[in-house]
């Protein structure tokens, strides 16, 4: 049944034909995949159409990034992380792969609405070239790590190949989150500017330029709360500490990735509309 | 085919304006969270067969955007019931979407995937949108580079190279300079004879009257006549002239700059800096 209503999405329509609008949606998004490419590729072409340097930034920033901040950490934090770089970089991906992803997707909530107000077309395209290039981003960081594990000295260790299963879930996970956070900022226009802010908060109390062990055993709590500290562990112990994390771990993360994702998308399906239209 | 069956379809509107969470909170803690509700059509019926060129007039804030945007499924309706079939081309606001950042070529390609169309597909279209259009050698230089014209020319170009059934068509579009404009009518009065379903929404009746048979009217959200060019026309015109009279007279007596109105909820066309980067 479905496959047909993807063939007459085009040439038929009926306003009091109601399906589940998780379907419907997904079947529009699948429909629009040609708009989410290049989407992607206009944010990417404009961000670095007039530097001399070009995409060669985004492997550029997070180098120079690690090189301060290991400076100042590892002067700083009395505790000694072994290859501070490696165990930076790891963590600064996998931030700027859900900070860029999330905020990015939040910021074009106008554009996207005024578009969508006049132009029929799937808004979830919007948040899905969001995470996209964010994910290219993050594909493109794997230079820079790897310059930085190899003048490191760093031992390659097979479970890095695990790598790519972590990736999908925190796509998941940032995806879920974007889900949510476009659909209140495109109710309420202050959402952006708050959902800033805590994006900043999470980084600090995420052990990301820390290690977990620093924090007091009765804070220990915050970490447990924290999605992040699990999907993180996810992310980054397969490489640096050449050993896959705990099977519960991933376990849980996996279920903190889909869960997140399911309950943004359901959410995004059955508000946006009533609320792009509240304006 | 087009089926409009006892569409209302109504706006929920904050009063005050604010959309912050902020506001909204404190509002509600005061106990005074209202909405305007606005309704932009009601109990609209209509049919338009395959083939037929039907006219819509109506002044600003008549529903006529709205009626529109309810056929090519931006808007659902509220109350009752839309059928559309057969491929559909909007030409409501030309350039939307567009970058000025990017090139003519790479719009051209954004601006197709804005309509659903798969770039392979697009870059088919290329040569005969660069013809028609008639900016072949300024396609791979950045829009920004572009007059008002030649954006206006390369958005047409785009949204007319395409095969609807449908095609919805708002004449504020009337674009470019006089050549340019013949060749927009050719190529509009070419869809007509190749039996397409044509909808034309005017202020006026001056192009209408040339191209369609029949016309809606309406005003005020309603549908006040739907019939034959000549009959509609005439009681359109005769109302329109006393409406004119009434409304001068009133903002004389008022010292009002004029009538404000709301119904259509966003009248800007859109522009090279349609989404921003």
């Amino acid at each position: 049944m479905s496959s047909s209503r993807l063939a007459r999405l085009d040439a038929y329509y009926d306003s009091g034909e109601r399906g589940f609008p998780e379907l419907d949606e997904l079947l529009l998004l699948w429909r629009y995949r040609g708009l989410v490419w290049e989407l992607m590729v206009r944010d990417i072409k404009v961000r670095y159409k007039r530097s001399v340097l070009g995409i060669a930034w985004t492997m550029l920033a997070p180098l120079l990034n690690m090189v301060a901040l290991t400076l100042v950490f590892s002067a700083l934090l009395k505790q000694q992380i072994k290859n501070y770089p490696a165990f930076f970089m790891l963590g600064s991906m996998y931030w700027a792969m859900f900070a860029t992803g999330t905020s990015f997707a939040a910021s074009q909530t106008h554009d996207a609405n005024e578009l969508a107000k006049r132009i029929f077309l799937p808004r979830s395209v919007f948040v899905v070239s969001a995470a996209g290039v964010a994910l290219v981003n993050l594909v493109l960081s794997i230079v820079p790590l790897v310059v930085i594990l190899v003048a490191t000295r760093f031992t390659f260790k097979a479970t890095s190949w695990f790598l790519p299963i972590a990736v999908v879930l925190l796509v998941a996970f940032t995806l879920g989150i974007a889900f949510f956070i476009f659909t209140l900022a495109s109710r309420f226009t202050d959402i952006r500017e708050m959902y800033l802010v805590l994006v900043q908060t999470w980084f600090f109390i995420t052990p990301i330029v820390y290690a977990p062990s620093i924090v007091p055993g009765r804070f220990r709590f915050v970490l447990w709360l924290n999605p992040h500290y699990f999907l993180l562990q996810t992310f980054r112990t397969p490489v640096y500490d050449g050993m896959l994390p705990p099977r519960l771990v991933i376990l849980f993360s996996a279920a903190i990735a889909f869960g997140t994702l399911a309950a943004g998308w359901s959410f995004f399906c059955r508000r946006i509309q009533d609320y792009a239209f509240r304006s | 085919m087009i089926h409009f069956e006892n569409v209302s379809i109504r706006y929920r509107v904050p009063r005050g304006g604010s959309r912050s969470l902020k506001e909204h909170m404190i509002r509600r803690l005061a106990n005074r969270l209202a909405f305007d509700e606005f309704a932009a059509l009601k109990s609209v019926s209509f049919d338009v067969a395959d083939g037929e060129n039907v006219g819509v007039i109506g002044r600003n804030g008549a529903g006529k955007s709205t009626m529109f945007k309810a056929i090519c499924r931006v808007v659902r309706p509220s109350d009752g019931r839309v059928v559309v079939r057969g491929r559909l081309a909007p030409l409501l606001e030309l350039g939307l979407g567009m970058n000025a950042e990017l090139t003519g070529r790479e719009n051209v390609l954004l601006q197709g995937a804005l309509m659903g169309f798969s770039r392979g597909a697009m870059q088919e279209r290329l040569p005969s949108i660069a013809e028609f259009s008639e900016l072949a050698q300024f396609l791979d230089a950045p829009m920004r580079t572009y007059s008002t014209g030649m954006v206006a020319r390369l958005a047409f170009s785009v949204a007319t190279d395409v095969d609807p059934d449908i095609l919805l068509v708002d004449e504020a579009l009337a674009v470019g300079d006089e050549r340019f404009q013949a060749k927009c009518r050719d190529r509009m009065a070419g869809f007509r004879e190749m039996g397409k379903t044509v909808m034309l929404v005017s202020h006026s009746l001056g192009h209408i009257r040339e191209t369609c048979s029949r016309v809606l009217w309406l005003d005020q959200g309603r549908l006040v006549s739907d019939g034959p060019m000549d009959v509609v026309a005439e009681a359109y015109h005769e109302w329109s002239g006393q409406e004119a009279e009434d409304a001068s007279a009133f903002a004389e007596r008022r010292e009002l700059p004029g009538r404000r109105d709301i119904g259509e909820v966003s009248e800007t066309r859109g522009t090279a800096a349609g989404i921003g980067p």
